[in-house]
């Protein structure tokens, strides 16, 4: 049976409506003071560091990104860490939240299908979550060029450009499960704490996890070659699973032009390899083109499982 | 079927093993107020929800309009405007944004959506009010600014699902006043409630409603001839008659013509009849020798059908 008129009519109505609702929540202003500040000191810390230690290559300015200094982390670390939160923070409530006020029922009464509903949230969030990396991205920049005094190469640029694309997807990952989790249950704050489980889970437990299952599949009792090989394997696919592992090795190719593989390395592959030379940017692409791919897969599988579970839901209050 | 603005026919709609709506068949006629009346859990909100496409039937035939919610689900939503039991709002957003943001949603231009809003706010009475956020609104506040957002839409069908629900009775009468000045529109008009002296004031026809079915329909006279064998209750008082007349005088009132059921009271007699027989009762009172003081015509009001007739239908399950 086929359906009257687009899916989309009423999208860009709900998605300028949820855009301007998250830019002038208070929830939204709170998690973007964090950020800014996170920023500003790691950015900051790794400038002072830079300045005095590194010699300036041509990416001095990527170093901005990944290099720690002591008590503070790194820019990708704080990044990797208040990224899922603000993902999780803009649509834990996205559905249940409409359904408690009762406010649901109202705006599908309105001409328009569900799918406007739900794609409009999800691509509204996705505008915020946009903005913010955008904000973030020039951030870092400028201050990079202050503290650093001299501008990005245009190869720093592409790949500062890449990474942020890389964590808008990884971003959608956290989104897409949050939606999922507000179409789940009917009560907001289970849905905020079933999202942020599933994001300990993979943060915390994951990883521990792959590492001992393959202990028990591949024991590797006499440390053969082999059964260590197959052990690592097997550990690495596994904590592939985890959308985090994917989104550090893609950040860890593109931020680190010297990386040329992301698995083990054997001393036959580096013969008449000249170490420590940058890759093109294109060759780090090609190195962690799964990773990205996987990610892009990921936000569109668990945004389709939320848009079925959600056309089969009744909207009775 | 062209002045049948709702036809169902054969409809039902089953949640797993529970059968929520069972074999339907519902005519409202154009520009007609149409009462729904039932206990919770008849079916009500299901039968609306299909009506409006919101809900997938599992059998039957819908028409309204004379359209298939389910094949053309826009054309039906912008032509039938609906107030949900708990209607919610955006409560950080003010009455107007409200309303526009539906306007937006329904496609109307940006202007012709704002002359329409100013209109429907002065004539719902929240024109100080509008740019009031929606959290400071009272309930009746909150209802009427449902009612501006229905008639937004400029629909020929208005269904609104318990209106008067938790309205003070000023509110309430408010409500019901704007109900017959639609109706005197050419809007037509279906209403779901439990309060029934209300709906009986408004409604041109009612249908009673119990375990998703629609046990009986048609005009209150009708449902009261059905349910009742009266279409209404003559009691004549009577100045201090011995007791033995009173019986006597029973007799004779029931050989008159119309009468259904005589019964003694303390004051006099209480006669059921299927028409305004008080002149036959007058007379055959006098010629039977009874001092009669005073003659009142009744009409059966619903909630009396309404309780005979689920009295009647408990004891029967």
């Amino acid at each position: 049976m086929k359906r009257e008129g687009s899916p989309w009519t009423g999208l860009g109505v709900v998605c300028a409506k949820e855009v301007a609702d998250h830019l002038g929540s208070v929830r939204m202003r709170i998690l973007e003071v964090l950020m800014v500040l996170a920023a500003t000191g790691a950015t900051y810390v790794a400038g002072q560091q830079l300045h005095g230690t590194v010699e300036q290559g041509s990416f001095a300015f990527l170093k901005l990104f990944t290099t720690a200094s002591q008590p503070l982390p790194s820019f990708v670390s704080f990044l990797s860490f208040f990224i899922p939160l603000v993902a999780i923070g803009l649509g834990f409530d996205a559905v249940n939240g409409e359904h408690n006020r009762g406010t649901l029922s109202l705006v599908l009464s309105q001409p328009i299908y569900r799918d406007a509903l739900l794609a409009g949230k999800f691509l509204a969030a996705m505008v915020t979550l946009l903005l913010v990396l955008v904000g973030l991205w020039l951030l870092t920049t400028g201050l990079g060029i202050v503290f650093l005094g001299l501008p990005p190469s245009g190869d720093s640029v592409a790949r500062g450009l890449c990474f942020f694309v890389a964590t808008l997807f990884y971003a959608g990952i956290w989104l897409a499960v949050a939606m999922l989790c507000s179409v789940l249950f009917r009560q907001t704050a289970t849905s905020a704490l079933a999202a942020l489980g599933v994001w300990l889970l993979f943060v915390v437990l994951w990883p521990i996890g792959a590492q001992f299952v393959a202990q028990v599949v591949h024991p590797a009792p006499f440390g053969s070659l082999q059964a260590l090989l197959a052990r690592h394997e097997l550990a690495t696919a596994l904590s592939r699973v985890s959308p985090n592992t994917l989104y550090s090795e893609a950040v860890t190719a593109l931020l680190h032009p010297a990386v040329r593989s992301l698995g083990p390395v054997f001393a036959f592959q580096l013969y008449r390899a000249v170490l420590g030379t940058a890759l093109p940017l294109g060759q780090s692409l090609v190195l962690v083109w799964p990773q990205l791919t996987s990610l892009v897969a990921g936000v569109v599988l668990l945004f389709t499982a939320t848009y079925l579970i959600f056309q089969r839901r009744e909207i009775r209050a | 079927m062209n002045d049948s603005t709702i036809l169902t026919q054969n409809l039902g709609k089953r949640y797993g093993a529970a059968v929520a709506v069972e074999r339907l068949d519902l005519e409202v006629h154009r520009g007609e107020v149409f009462g729904l009346l039932g206990p919770n859990g008849s079916g009500k909100t299901t039968t609306i929800l299909m009506l409006l496409g919101l809900t997938e039937p599992s059998s039957g035939e819908i028409r309204v309009t004379g359209l298939d919610p389910r094949r053309h689900p826009l054309s039906v939503k912008r032509r039938v405007g609906y107030l949900p039991d708990t209607v919610g709002f955006y409560n950080d957003l003010s009455g107007r944004q409200n309303l526009a943001y539906a306007g937006a949603l329904l496609g109307l231009r940006r202007a012709d959506a704002d002359e329409r809003i100013d209109a429907l706010l002065q004539r719902v009475g929240l024109s100080a009010a509008a740019d009031q956020r929606v959290r400071t609104y009272s309930r009746g506040m909150r209802q009427r600014l449902g009612l501006a957002g229905l008639l937004l839409k400029r629909p020929r069908l208005a269904i609104l699902d318990e209106p008067t629900l938790g309205l003070d009775p000023e509110a309430a009468e408010w409500f019901l006043d704007t109900v017959r000045a639609l109706r005197g529109e050419g809007m037509t008009l279906l209403i779901a409630s439990h309060l029934l002296h209300q709906v009986q004031s408004v409604c041109d026809r009612v249908g009673l409603f119990a375990r998703g079915r629609m046990a009986l329909t048609g005009t209150v006279a009708e449902l009261a001839r059905e349910v009742l064998g009266a279409v209404g209750y003559i009691e004549l008082t009577a100045a201090a008659d011995p007791q033995g007349d009173a019986e006597a005088v029973a007799g004779a009132l029931r050989s008159v013509p119309g009468v259904t059921s005589v019964s003694v009271s303390a004051e006099g007699w209480r006669v059921a009849a299927d028409g305004d027989v008080r002149a036959a009762l007058l007379r055959t009172a006098l010629e039977a020798g009874a001092q009669v003081t005073g003659v009142r015509w009744r009409r059966p009001q619903l909630d009396q059908i309404y309780r005979h007739y689920f009295g009647a239908a408990i004891h029967e399950a």
